[in-house]
């Protein structure tokens, strides 16, 4: 069986499923944040292979380009954030970061 | 005449109504607004009586009535009737009551509660002038308590005193015995004949719809309330006591008009007495002269001899109506009024100028006071039944009627004799109160420098009535102005009713002869008894008390009513009134406090059943949402990993739902 | 199987490996390096799916850019003289059940939906870098200026938040 469409999609899903692994079971905030690359990562394989695949001209691969560009944004945002927190709870645990706890 | 009639009824309530509420504040204490009513009065009702008199007719009459309380079956009517015994009880009243107020000015001037005392004789003359004016006996008998009410005032007018305040209360209590009676009687005629106008009622029955035993009983009920009024055997114990009030207001009141309202009502309610009735009527009359004539005999107290006089004289009254004497009856009513008013307002000059009552402390004042002298003489010579004074016409009258009753039915020939008795005794005791206050020497020499003759507007009303009490013009025409109503008149149809008594023309020929020289013979012996034994000395009074000690303490102490009564009537009243305080406390207040403690229990029950149950319920649901909420709040842990999870969990849960 | 599929596995296998690497070491500078290699291992395979430019603006941007961010972060939070450099995990069991069930899902819808391949279009292959230009500066204007904007905002709002003593 030659590699198709379903190939990209199913090494998408997997590579989503461990970004999300990472996201939910990390202590380590900057940790998480890679998990999320590793989730736009694994959207982006899905807009590329589409646009190989299927609509056959090249939206998919520019609105890759701003999910790039909008990944790179989030991660500065997030550092900041995450420098935010250390400063405030002098350490990045997650699990500390709970005042929000009911 | 009508609007006359109705301005008379209404001065006296426009005058009270201003002196209640602004006497204070006007000149003089406003006197002069009573006063003036009462005079304004006056003169409105002498058309009325010229009206009556140039008529000259036994059965003018003027009526009108309005339609008052409307029960759709039931049809209460109020209004005005005049006739001959209207028109000359309105003269009467207003004339004595013009005078009296005159009187007053004079007696009163220096009283703190000046205008109060107006105020309440304007009520009192409202009410009396509406007992004469209305035309039923549901009018009448609005007007007989109005009349209760403001004697009552008018003798406790002095409530400071205790003895005045006790004297109210008796007079009321006493009165309200006879009334209760009334109003049992006017409901036994208006639950048969339905109708409280006393047209009506007649005509009811004369057509024979109320007779009998029934009728008796509602004639002796109704009189019952004249018994009260006009203090009457056996509820006469109040009459001397009200002496207590102002000397005006017993002259106006307890003297010549109040007391009179009894006698007025039977004559005008005169019809509908049976021939039992009548005899109960002058049985009681009967009982009344004699007893009250011998408690005058031995009283030392100015006042309280005018008093049993007045009580005695009721009782004659009572006595001609009784034996069918209804002209006699109301003619000794008008001259009483008159002479009596004139005594009372003498004693009230003497009392003014001595300050006692006691006829112990007066004695000479002849010559000190010789305008009252000379008028209380003439009031005493009316009432003894010395000719020609008016008293002698209207008494002999009734001693004829008497004595006509009883050789129509010789059993009840002790009617004349008892009363021919009482009238001697009435010259009796009434000379000896002239000897005792103005003749002699005086007794207490303090008090005799002391006095003086009173000023004008007392005197001139002395002097005025005076005149009234001579009135040897008064018989003839009255006699036929006052004719004895007959029931049968009042037939509809040509039923025929039994006759109470009369009719015998020869037979009242023969009594009015024995009458006029017996009345006169008695009359004269009871004065020169009284002269021989008080002016002349040739008989000891105190040695004939002495002699006849038990029945002088009889007298003395009024037959021992008022004892008798206190052992049984009032002590009855408060042993019953212990005894139903008694129950009152233990079962009923007992009953109320066993409801309330069961209440209580109940309540406290019902509150822990609220508390324990009802709260529970509330609670256990408050708690179990409480703890599915701690339970569920766990779940919030604010960790944003844990969300994802179970976003991820659900996602996963609804997919697999999806499939199957 | 010819040569494209063997490179593709490879570069499959490539990519998962590094990721598996990235999410199960508990050393945070181990994690970097496995997120680095999965990102070149994605940057092969737009490679393979004709997609020359993305490619190298995957490998600029995220592995020149975007990693380097985070291995300053890491630099910035972790004491990096001491020992512990190592980060803990926790709900693993249910969260592993969780993703696995995910995968599941995922990988039964991939296979059962029937999808609208366009035939032809595996043959060819254009260099894309003058067509994207062209419409970034002609459909895609709009977008293009908002998400520079958004880079902008972006920027001073993470120097603003990272700012000490707010």
């Amino acid at each position: 069986m030659t590699v198709g469409l379903e190939h990209y999609l199913v090494l998408s899903a997997a590579l989503f499923s461990l970004g999300l692994l990472a996201v939910i079971t990390k202590k380590n905030a900057v940790t998480v944040l890679m998990g999320i690359e590793l989730i736009l990562n694994a959207a982006n394989i899905n807009f590329v292979a589409f646009a190989r695949f299927i609509d056959t001209d090249l939206d998919g691969q520019i609105f890759a380009i701003f999910v790039i560009v909008t990944a790179a944004a989030s991660a500065a945002v997030a550092l900041a954030i995450v420098l935010n927190l250390y400063e405030r709870l002098h350490s990045i645990n997650l699990e500390e970061a709970d005042s929000l706890a009911g | 005449m009508i609007t006359n009639a109705i301005l008379i009824l209404l001065l006296p309530l426009l005058a009270f109504t201003i002196q209640i509420f602004i006497g204070k504040r006007l000149p003089r204490k406003g006197d002069w607004v009573s006063t003036g009513a009462m005079f304004l009065a006056f003169f409105l009702a002498v058309p009325i009586l010229i009206q009556a008199l140039s008529s000259y007719d036994p059965n003018f009459k003027i009526t009108q009535s309005w339609e008052w309380i409307n029960f759709g079956a039931v049809n209460v009517t109020f209004g005005i009737h005049i006739d001959n015994l209207t028109a000359i009880m309105l003269i009467v009243v207003t004339l004595i009551s013009s005078l009296i107020h005159l009187y007053s000015i004079g007696y009163m001037h220096d009283d703190p509660r000046y205008n109060r005392y107006f105020a309440y004789l304007s009520i009192f003359s409202f009410s009396m002038l509406g007992l004469i004016l209305v035309d039923g006996f549901f009018g009448i008998y609005i007007f007989w308590e109005l009349v209760g009410l403001s004697s009552y005032l008018l003798i406790g007018f002095w409530f400071e005193k205790n003895s005045a305040a006790n004297a109210a209360k008796k007079a009321f209590i006493t009165n309200r015995i006879g009334d209760v009676a009334m109003f049992a009687g006017i409901l036994i005629i208006f639950t048969t004949l339905g109708v409280f106008n006393f047209e009506e009622v007649f005509r009811g029955i004369a057509d024979g719809q109320l007779s009998g035993g029934l009728l008796t009983a509602a004639g002796i009920l109704i009189f019952m309330g004249a018994v009260g009024k006009s203090a009457q055997f056996p509820l006469h114990v109040w009459l001397p006591d009200a002496m207590e009030g102002p000397t005006p207001v017993s002259a106006l009141i307890h003297a010549a008009t109040m007391v009179a309202a009894g006698v007025y009502m039977v004559g005008r309610t005169f019809v509908i007495y049976t021939a039992d009735a009548l005899l109960v009527i002058a049985y009681i009359g009967t009982i009344t002269a004699f007893m009250a004539a011998t408690i005058a005999l031995v009283q030392k107290d100015i006042k309280r001899v005018l008093a049993y006089s007045t009580v005695s004289q009721l009782g004659f009254m009572m006595v001609g109506l009784g034996t069918g004497g209804y002209t006699a009856g109301l003619f000794h009513l008008i001259t009483h009024a008159f002479f009596k008013a004139l005594l009372f307002l003498g004693s009230g000059s003497v009392i003014h100028a001595v300050h006692s009552q006691e006829m112990d402390d007066m004695g000479g004042l002849r010559k000190k006071m010789p305008i009252t002298f000379w008028t209380f003489l003439i009031g005493t010579l009316a009432i003894s039944g010395v000719p020609p004074f008016s008293g002698f016409w209207s008494k002999d009258a009734i001693l004829a009627s008497a004595l006509e009753f009883g050789m129509v039915n010789p059993t009840h020939m002790v009617i004349f004799v008892v009363t021919l008795l009482a009238a001697g005794m009435t010259g009796f005791y009434m000379l000896r109160a002239v000897y005792l206050t103005f003749g002699g020497e005086p007794r207490d020499k303090k008090k005799f420098d002391h006095a003086h003759e009173s000023p004008l507007v007392m005197t001139i009303p002395l002097c005025v009535l005076a005149l009234f009490a001579v009135g040897t013009i008064w018989w003839g025409w009255l006699e036929h102005l006052l004719t004895k109503p007959e029931l049968s008149s009042y037939a509809s149809s040509g039923v025929q009713v039994l006759e109470a008594g009369g009719g015998h023309p020869d037979v009242a020929h023969t009594a009015h002869k024995i009458a006029m020289f017996s009345s006169i013979a008695i009359a004269g012996l009871g004065i020169l008894l009284s002269t021989l034994v008080y002016h002349w000395k040739k008989i000891s009074a105190e040695a004939w008390g002495r002699r006849l000690k038990p029945i002088y303490t009889l007298f003395w102490n009024k037959y021992y009513f008022d004892e008798l009564y206190g052992a049984t009537v009032i002590a009855g009243t408060l042993f019953i009134s212990k005894i139903s305080s008694l129950f009152d406390m233990k079962v009923i207040d007992g009953f109320v406090n066993a409801v309330a403690r069961i209440t209580t229990r109940f309540a406290f029950g019902n509150g822990r059943f609220d508390i324990k149950i009802i709260d529970g319920m509330v609670n256990l649901v408050a708690r179990v949402i409480g703890f599915f909420g701690a339970q569920l709040r766990t779940i919030q842990t604010g960790r944003v990993q844990n969300y994802i999870l179970m976003a991820l969990a659900a996602v996963v849960i609804l997919f697999i739902i999806q499939q199957f | 199987m010819s040569l494209f599929d063997v490179i593709f596995y490879l570069f499959a296998a490539f990519t998962l490996a590094s990721a598996a690497l990235m999410v199960v070491s508990k050393n945070i500078v181990h994690s970097a390096v496995g997120l680095l290699f999965s990102f070149f291992g994605v940057a092969g395979i737009y490679v393979l799916l004709a997609a020359d430019f993305l490619a190298v603006v995957q490998v600029l941007v995220y592995v020149g850019g975007i990693l380097i961010l985070l291995l300053f972060g890491v630099m910035l939070t972790q004491r990096i003289t001491s020992v512990d450099m190592r980060t803990g995990t926790l709900q693993l069991v249910p969260a592993i059940l969780a993703v696995a069930g995910i995968f599941v899902i995922l990988f039964r819808v991939i296979r059962t939906t029937s999808w609208n391949i366009v035939p032809e279009a595996e043959a060819q292959f254009i260099p894309t870098a003058e067509k994207i230009g062209y419409l970034l500066m002609t459909d895609f204007l709009i977008p293009f200026e908002i998400v520079s904007v958004l880079l902008l905002a972006a920027l001073i709002g993470a120097a603003f938040i990272a700012r000490k003593g707010t």
